[in-house]
């Protein structure tokens, strides 16, 4: 089982899914209208590092995080 | 050194801890960059959330350029609300020499801007609205998007 946790204002309770990659990730969410809008502004990262590409195999007790758009300061 | 406080800071406590810190570490400048919450478009404060995991690995690496070049980076946050004329945000910059703290500055607050996993909200009339015009998309992002 993989998590994947929506940061910042993305308004989403976390998922707990059964996938292997990162391709099947973006399948789901794709579907999902809650969050479709704002993937092709998110970045993604495994285990708290962050990921530029889909080859990125998944194992058991991974953790995602979606990023949206920042501004601090 | 990465510090996060609940809602405002106390600049003048801060910057004065991080210049005791310094005293006799034999740098020649300490350059501070201070981000104060300004009015404008009605609001009446900001509020922040901070993914903290990243933000740590994100400074470290700041921090070891820094000490490549015989610099310290200190930065202070706020999370949560920050109203009017209070500040969320303190970056600083110690080295031997002026050029690099003035230089090291300007490169780490541009990145902060660009990189840092820190959302911005407006508060407005009871609101509390994601700062959405003013956010950058972090380098890499859109992987999980449609292809184009």
């Amino acid at each position: 089982m993989v998590r994947v946790e929506f940061l910042g204002p993305i308004q989403k309770e976390a998922l707990e899914l059964e996938i292997t990659n990162l391709n099947e990730l973006a399948a789901i969410l794709q579907k999902d209208e809650e969050v479709k809008e704002w993937l092709a502004n998110c970045a993604v990262a495994v285990n708290d590092n962050l990921v530029t590409s889909l080859e990125c195999e998944l194992k058991s007790g991974d953790k995602i995080s979606l990023l949206p758009p920042v501004c601090g300061g | 050194m990465l510090s996060l406080y609940e809602g405002a800071l106390d600049v003048p406590k801060i910057l004065k801890e991080w210049y005791e810190a310094e005293a006799t570490s034999n740098y020649g400048a300490y350059i501070p960059f201070v981000g104060t919450v300004r009015s404008e478009d009605g609001i009446e404060g900001l509020s922040f959330d901070i993914y903290e995991p990243i933000l740590e690995s994100w400074f470290a690496s700041w921090q070891e350029k820094a000490k490549e070049k015989g610099a310290v980076i200190k930065m202070a946050h706020s999370r949560g609300d920050v109203m009017l004329h209070e500040s969320s945000y303190i970056a600083a910059v110690f080295s031997p020499k002026r050029r690099v703290a003035l230089e090291f500055i300007d490169e780490f607050v541009e990145d902060f801007k660009a990189s840092a996993p820190i959302w911005k909200y407006d508060l407005k009339n009871g609101d509390r609205i994601y700062a959405k015009d003013r956010s950058t998309a972090i380098r890499g992002s859109g992987i999980l998007g449609e292809k184009q």
